[in-house]
């Protein structure tokens, strides 16, 4: 399995198509068998199948993949994580990808309005916000109210990506106005600066606070549950092993693969 | 205002070693070939490099640690460095300006240098825009603007066409005849430093090997590089009243009678050559091989080889006459009159 | 020649083509009037601006350092010197971050000392170009200083100037070409500079949201935002550069 991490959309097909096959061109054939969708039953899946997928999704799909090669061994899964908007906008330029897993319902209806999936997208799991403080959490901040206060530094993620989205939503439901120093591009650089100690506070999604346990701690607020993240996953139209691609989707929904999800914070839909 | 400087340098091997005077008003040549040290001791005395050892005293006071900018001495460098991006009156009027003299006083007083040298109507012109000789005034209008206690010229005209040199050269002198503190030229061309200099002081690696007026140096040269560049025929051998033995078994008759190591000096034109041994003979007489012929002005010169190797020049139908061409065996012959003997 | 130079050409214009004919044209007057766009634009003139002549001030007397003197380990300083340019700008961000942030090494210090931080400030951003793009100005006036006959310092020495006169009136004057040349580069690396931006100075509209962030963020939403943002950027640079070059650095 291998992980390439592209934000450019115009390298993009080149690495999908030429990087990440490497030393697996015998592989890189259409699939041999007709492939069974159900693949936690251990149905031989074949070929290799590419996934674009949140980056928030990061571990946690990274064991996913090794246990989908575990069941089928000769299939080879290869991920690339990304914001969701720029994947899905990767996926409308025609990048050759088999499924998309998005942070949110929003992006991939950038997909499906495109007409670029194939069946209905599925919600595989819900993630929610929570207050991602310094180790120890220094500054006491315990409630979403807390960040109105004017001493604290606060990151949020931009309006424009599902996390700042999310944010608004729970700021809006708890009647609390908060004045960010920044509004990040994603939900990981606004840990990043939790980490790094330059703001005293971040909503970020619980499943990357968890993540980042050794260096942040996570803050559960009331208010979050009214800005519940959906991620949707579906197999795409233009994929290049279909089989794979739906076996792929099908094995995120077993209880083997939710567990893994659960672990990394995430909630079942 | 006078100059007294010992400076050594030494840099990759060579060592410069040269102690140097100047008096007030004293126009000193530094002469040598290229590589002797002649623009590594301006530097020196410029403060562009520093010395390894020994001192310069300018005005009285020791100068040798000071950095270039307070040592109060203007030069004019080969290629002139005239500033491009400034006019000629800015260029004059640069170095009042970094001693501290208003903007207007500075201009008043490059407008007046650059007159003196004869170039009012330039004032405005870029570098670029000057002739050879025209920008060669404009350096020494600029190095004078200073007042400074001590002028250094590094081959003031060597980047100048033939012409051209003349003038600038005559009119070089008129100036530094007004420049009150010593001044000092590098310079390879012997007509240079023999029109321009009081006194000369020939370098050669590294060292003065010869000072002396021009008169002094033409006539007595004490190296083959002087010899060679005043165009005589120099030999060093033992003098017993009135003969000087130049070779193992070769002496020559000479003017002056003295005992002692001597120089001996005579002119390529004072040798004669025949085809046979001269009747009635001088003393000066020996038998000699043609290694070369060349041109040398309106004559040829011939070089000789024999009992000493020795230039002769003789007049291009003496040549054709005697059938000249390397390898021919001929007689040389040397009036004792035409022969000076000096003391080495 | 020709065709390799045509291929070149083309490499670098046709994306620029595609901005064009993927703009949305018709309603391009009213995306252009939002507000967040000038502000946007007008941030990223200044800062770009203000992170060309701190690099000036600090990166043409480095040039005359490295051009003109000798110390041990001038080679090392001078490799140091095109960091910025190997490093990726995320990781430039980190690094400053780690410096200048809250709890670096100097920020620390300036936070206690003067109650001043630079993260999430116009100034931070001027301190992520500058660093980005001093490279490209201290390289630019390093070889033009190699280039300048260094005699006429010299020169300007005898005649009474001290190493600063001789550099301000005569050397910098001679090199102006070079250094006009290397602020221009600059100017474009500061004016394009996104990675360390974002690391380090954060983004918040009117205080450091650039016009490369702004249009990083419309891609996450508004293709067509993005596309009329990297329009703006690009008609204005294009524009303020060849008056430039044309001004400066004496190119017909």
């Amino acid at each position: 399995m291998k992980k390439t991490f592209l934000t450019a959309v115009a390298l993009a097909a080149v690495l999908v198509t030429t990087g990440c096959s490497s030393g697996s061109d015998d592989e890189s054939a259409a699939p041999t068998s007709s492939g069974s969708a159900a693949a936690g039953a251990g149905a031989a899946t074949t070929g290799k199948v590419t996934v674009l997928a949140a980056a928030s999704l990061t571990e946690s799909f990274d064991k996913i993949g090794t246990l989908f090669e575990q069941l089928n061994p000769s299939a080879e899964v290869t991920f690339s994580y990304g914001g969701s908007s720029g994947l899905a906008t990767q996926i409308t330029s025609g990048a050759p990808a088999d499924v998309f897993a998005s942070a949110s319902p929003a992006t991939m209806k950038t997909v499906t309005d495109a007409g670029d999936n194939s069946g209905e997208p599925v919600t595989f799991v819900k993630n929610q916000l929570v207050i991602a403080v310094p180790k120890g959490n220094p500054k006491g901040i315990t409630s979403l109210a807390a960040l109105a206060k004017p001493e604290f530094k606060v990151a949020l993620c931009a309006d424009a990506v599902p996390c700042g989205a999310a944010a608004k939503k729970a700021l809006a439901a708890g009647g609390v106005t908060v004045k960010p120093v920044t509004l990040e591009q994603d939900v990981k650089s606004a840990l990043a600066k939790v980490k790094l100690g330059e703001v005293d506070a971040a909503l970020v999604y619980r499943t990357d606070a968890k993540a980042a346990t050794a260096d942040v701690d996570g803050v559960e607020f009331p208010e979050s549950a009214q800005a519940i993240n959906d991620y949707p996953i579906v197999a795409l139209k233009d994929a290049t092993n279909p089989s794979g691609a739906s076996a792929f989707v099908a094995f995120v929904q077993t209880p083997q693969a939710q567990q893994v999800l659960a672990d990394a914070g995430f909630q079942k839909p | 205002m006078s100059l007294d400087a010992h400076l050594v340098v030494k840099r990759d091997g060579f060592t410069l070693d040269a102690t140097l005077t100047a008096g007030p008003g004293e126009v000193v040549a530094l002469l040598g070939p290229n590589g002797a040290g002649k623009s590594t001791a301006l530097r020196a005395l410029a403060g562009l490099i520093g010395l390894d050892d020994g001192h310069i005293t300018l005005d009285g006071r020791r100068i040798e640690r000071d950095a270039p900018e307070h040592r109060h001495i203007g030069v004019v460098f080969q290629d002139y460095l005239l500033f491009p991006h400034l006019s000629a009156l800015d260029n004059v009027a640069f170095g009042p300006r970094c001693r501290g003299v208003s903007r207007t006083e500075s201009r008043v007083r490059a407008t007046e240098l650059l007159t003196r040298v004869g170039l009012s109507d330039h004032v405005r012109k870029k570098p670029r825009e000057l002739s050879g000789g025209q920008a060669q005034r404009v350096a020494l209008a600029r190095a004078l603007a200073t007042d400074p206690k001590l002028l250094l010229l590094d081959e003031p005209l060597a980047a100048l066409d033939a012409r051209t040199r003349l003038d600038t050269r005559a009119h070089l002198r008129g100036h530094l005849g007004t420049h009150h503190g010593p001044t000092v030229l590098v310079t390879h061309d012997p007509l240079d430093a023999m029109m321009l200099a009081d006194r000369l002081v020939i370098l050669e690696d590294g060292r003065v090997v010869q000072t002396g007026d021009a008169a002094t140096i033409t006539s007595q040269p004490r190296t083959d590089y002087v010899a060679r560049l005043v165009g005589l025929n120099l030999y060093r051998g033992h003098a017993t009243e009135g003969t000087v033995r130049v070779a193992d078994d070769f002496t020559l008759t000479v003017a002056g009678a003295f005992t002692g190591d001597a120089f001996v000096a005579f002119p390529p034109s004072a040798v004669a050559l025949y085809n046979v041994r001269p009747e009635g003979s001088p003393r000066n007489t020996w038998p000699a091989t043609v290694t070369a012929v060349s041109r040398q002005g309106d004559a040829l010169r011939i070089e000789l080889t024999g009992p000493i190797q020795v230039a002769a020049d003789i007049t291009s139908a003496a040549a054709v006459q005697l059938g000249l061409e390397p390898g021919r065996e001929v007689w040389a012959s040397l009036k004792a009159t035409e022969a000076t003997a000096y003391p080495a | 020649m020709a065709i390799p130079a045509i291929a070149g050409l083309a490499f670098l214009v046709l994306p620029l083509a595609g901005l064009l004919i993927r703009a949305p044209w018709t309603t391009l007057p009213e995306r252009l009037t939002e507000p967040g766009i000038l502000a946007a634009l007008r941030l990223s003139l200044l800062t770009a601006t203000l992170a060309t002549i701190v690099c000036l001030i600090l990166g043409v007397p480095l040039a005359w350092l490295l051009a003109r003197t000798t110390f041990p380990g001038r080679r090392f300083v001078r490799a140091l010197v095109t960091v910025p340019l190997v490093l990726p700008p995320v990781v430039g961000g980190v690094a400053l971050l780690l410096v200048f942030g809250r709890r670096g090494l100097v920020g620390e210090w300036l936070d206690t000392t003067f109650g001043f931080t630079l993260p999430f400030t116009t100034t931070g951003v001027v301190v992520a170009e500058a660093f980005v793009a001093m490279p490209f100005l201290v390289i630019s006036v390093e070889g033009a200083l190699r280039g300048a006959d260094s005699r006429f310092e010299e020169a300007a020495a005898t005649l009474g100037a001290s190493r600063w006169t001789a550099f301000r009136r005569v050397t910098l004057p001679l090199i102006a070409p070079g250094v006009a040349a290397g602020a221009v580069l600059c100017w474009a690396r500061a004016l394009g500079e996104f990675g360390a931006t974002i690391t380090f100075a954060g983004n918040f509209p009117g205080r450091t949201q650039t016009m490369p962030l702004a249009v990083y963020l419309a891609l996450e939403q508004d293709l067509d935002a993005a596309i009329v943002l990297s329009l703006v950027l690009l008609v204005v640079s294009v524009v303020i550069l060849a008056t430039m070059r044309d001004k400066w650095v004496g190119v017909p």
